[in-house]
């Protein structure tokens, strides 16, 4: 029988940071669930990477408690913590072959010899980077660093493995081999993993849980689809893909939707959520969950949330074309369309429909 | 004659001081392979014989024993000193740190026959005799700053990232630091070294003050012979020194460079 997983292997309560007088964490309760790969996203700043230094020890939270395994560790030393951590530049010892790279947390844990040789070689086969244990790190590529980075981390067998934008020292394209690489090895470990990134396409990837951070504070948190589809604010639905954004008031219920009039005129019913009449809101529409058609093939003109407009920039992109239509009011949105015969030009006349179930409302912030 | 001006005066005047400082010390080397007695150019023959006339001057080779055993503990204690100094200075924060800084690398600063009077003061003070201790502590003193300060160069240089994986694979701050931070260290520590060796080893002014007739360097006793003679011997002890104090640091960037290409670093 397979043993429970432990739903919070790494547990934050109440964890705030302070440095000097900046508050580069505010209390964040935060539970990692045992084996998950969970990914902390956010822009530069917003205190992903201080967060996780605190689960190394190499920060100390101003207030608050961490747990691993229910154990508190804020007063553990770095060093028995028995984490694997990868940073951003690679960090491999530069006076060091790579054996000793990776054999150098196995040499404070008492291992014998000749166990530590054969886990180096498992690890290095691992990253599919075997036989290259003389070599210096100075010899490698960039990418070829990180994946010795990331077998010195995992060859220790750590509680939890800790990841600082490990892809973002990496060229364009060897980011998404490494990302999948990680993505793998994360899987047959099955190790709990904290990643950190500011690349959303990283964080809803490879994630079991995305945590969304801004100004050292947590805004969402939950599967990649959940906090793609259901943004809980403005700053998640802006960071997360391209929406567009427009103010409005509740005027009435209809059935299982809100009839909104929008600041620009126009009416448009939206789905979910609990309003009243008079409830200032704020609708957001994935640029991609727009439909966009030529005007005259437009057929009824009763149609729901429909609205027409011309196109005033187009960029495409190479299977999509992004587009912004101004509508006639002078609203301008934007709409991501596949191309299926061929694009709009500058200037084509257009019908832009906003199917009510992605209308998402939101609580107009002040 | 418009070319003359400008640029060519300025070479035309370091030329002439380079040539007013480096005359005296060639005239010295050549001096010392003369076999005449009284010294003028054009030289009437070379020969060896002031520089075996030297190595048979007892009082000489034990000044030069003296110069090499405190060039040797002086570079080794004050190594010991800076490494931990620089650690903290660079890796820690607390109270006084500048200060302490400061201090440190006050000697620096500071006229050297300044620091020889106050150290005599001090130990006046202190009702103690002068001693080979006072003048390995005056060494120290006077040739901690250099190391203090290529060290600390050194040490803000390596990434703290390297300790910190260090510590998250399991290493003690202890033993992070031999594992990693010395390795990477090396180089400067023995530049470091180096540096405090030859300073030490040409040290005149404030020895002057320090040394007893026992413990007499040889810049202190090449000092001593010119007050009373101008033995030809001095010129080939001048040689000698000369070629110490130039050629062991050249060798010594020689080998921390291969060292350096070695490790791949
Ligand atoms: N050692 C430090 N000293 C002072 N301020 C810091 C330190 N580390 C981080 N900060 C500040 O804390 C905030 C969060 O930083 P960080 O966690 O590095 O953000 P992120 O990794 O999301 O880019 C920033 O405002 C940053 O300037
Ligand atoms: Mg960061």
């Amino acid at each position: 029988m397979e043993k429970e997983k432990n739903p919070g292997l790494v547990q934050f309560r109440g964890v705030m940071k302070r440095f000097g007088d900046v508050l580069a964490v505010e209390k964040t309760d935060l539970d990692i669930p045992e084996g998950s790969l969970v990914t902390l996203l956010g822009p530069s700043g917003c205190g992903k990477t201080t967060l996780l230094r605190m689960v190394a020890g190499l920060e100390t939270p101003t207030e608050g408690d961490i747990y691993i395994k229910g154990n508190r560790i804020n007063d553990v030393p770095i060093h028995k913590r028995n984490l694997g951590m990868i940073f951003q530049n690679y960090a491999l010892f530069p006076h060091k072959t790579i054996f000793d790279n990776v054999a150098f947390g196995l040499k404070y844990r008492n291992i014998p010899k000749d166990q530590i040789k054969e886990k180096v070689s498992r690890a290095l086969e691992m990253v599919r980077l075997p036989g290259v244990e003389n070599r210096m790190p100075s010899q490698l590529s960039g990418g070829q660093q990180q994946r010795i980075a990331l077998a010195r981390a995992i060859v220790i067998e750590p509680d939890v493995l800790l990841m600082d934008e490990p892809l973002s020292a990496l060229d364009e394209n060897l980011r998404e081999e490494m990302r999948l690489e990680i993505d793998n090895i994360q899987r047959m470990l099955g190790v709990t993993s904290i990643f950190v990134t500011h690349d959303q396409r990283e964080a809803l990837s490879m994630s079991d849980k995305i945590v969304v951070m801004e100004g050292g504070r947590k805004q969402q948190e939950g599967g990649p689809e959940e906090v793609y589809n259901n943004p809980a604010n403005h700053f998640v639905a802006d960071f997360l893909g391209h929406s567009n954004f427009v103010d409005g008031v509740i005027q009435s219920r209809d059935g299982d939707g809100y009839r909104v009039k929008l600041e620009d005129g126009n009416e448009l019913m939206a789905e979910g959520g609990d309003w009243r009449e008079g409830d200032a809101v704020e609708v957001v529409v994935r640029a991609q969950k727009l439909d966009i058609v030529p005007r005259d093939s437009h057929q009824t003109d009763d149609a729901v949330n429909c609205f027409f407009g011309k196109i005033k920039e187009r960029s495409y992109m190479g299977g999509e074309v992004s587009y912004f239509v101004e509508l006639e009011n002078g609203t301008v949105l934007h709409v991501i369309g596949i191309v299926k015969t061929k694009p709009f030009r500058r200037g084509d006349p257009v019908a832009v429909t906003a199917p009510p179930r992605h209308c998402k409302l939101l609580r107009k912030e002040s | 004659m418009k070319r003359l001006s400008g640029w060519s005066l300025i070479k035309i005047y370091t030329v002439l001081i380079y040539v007013w400082m480096f005359t005296p010390i060639v005239a010295v080397v050549l001096l010392s392979f003369n076999s005449q007695q009284f010294g003028s150019f054009p030289m009437e023959g070379l020969s060896f014989r002031w520089y075996v006339k030297l190595s048979q001057n007892a009082s000489i080779l034990d000044a030069f024993k003296n110069s090499l055993v405190l060039g040797s503990l002086t570079s080794i204690m004050t190594t010991a000193i800076a490494i931990p100094a620089a650690m903290a200075f660079v890796r820690y924060d607390f109270i006084g740190k500048e200060a302490l800084n400061t201090l440190l690398l006050a000697p620096i600063m500071i006229p050297e026959v300044v620091l020889g009077v106050a150290l005599l003061i001090f130990i006046r003070w202190l009702q103690q005799p002068k001693s080979f201790a006072l003048l390995l502590i005056g060494h120290v003193v006077l040739t901690l700053p250099y190391v203090l300060l290529v060290v600390q160069a050194r040490l803000v240089g390596i990434k703290r990232v390297y300790e910190e994986a260090a510590q998250t694979l399991g290493a003690s701050p202890l033993q992070t630091f031999w594992a990693v931070t010395f390795p990477l260290l090396a180089p400067a520590i023995f530049a470091g070294m180096l540096f405090s060796f030859t300073i030490s080893f040409d040290d005149v002014t404030a020895t002057l003050f320090w040394a007893t007739a026992q413990n007499q360097t040889v810049p202190v006793k090449i000092f001593g012979m010119l007050r009373d003679s101008i033995s030809p011997e001095i010129n080939a002890l001048g040689a000698v020194m000369i070629f110490l104090t130039v050629s062991l640091p050249l060798a010594a960037g020689y080998i921390s460079r291969r060292f350096a290409r070695g490790s791949g670093a």
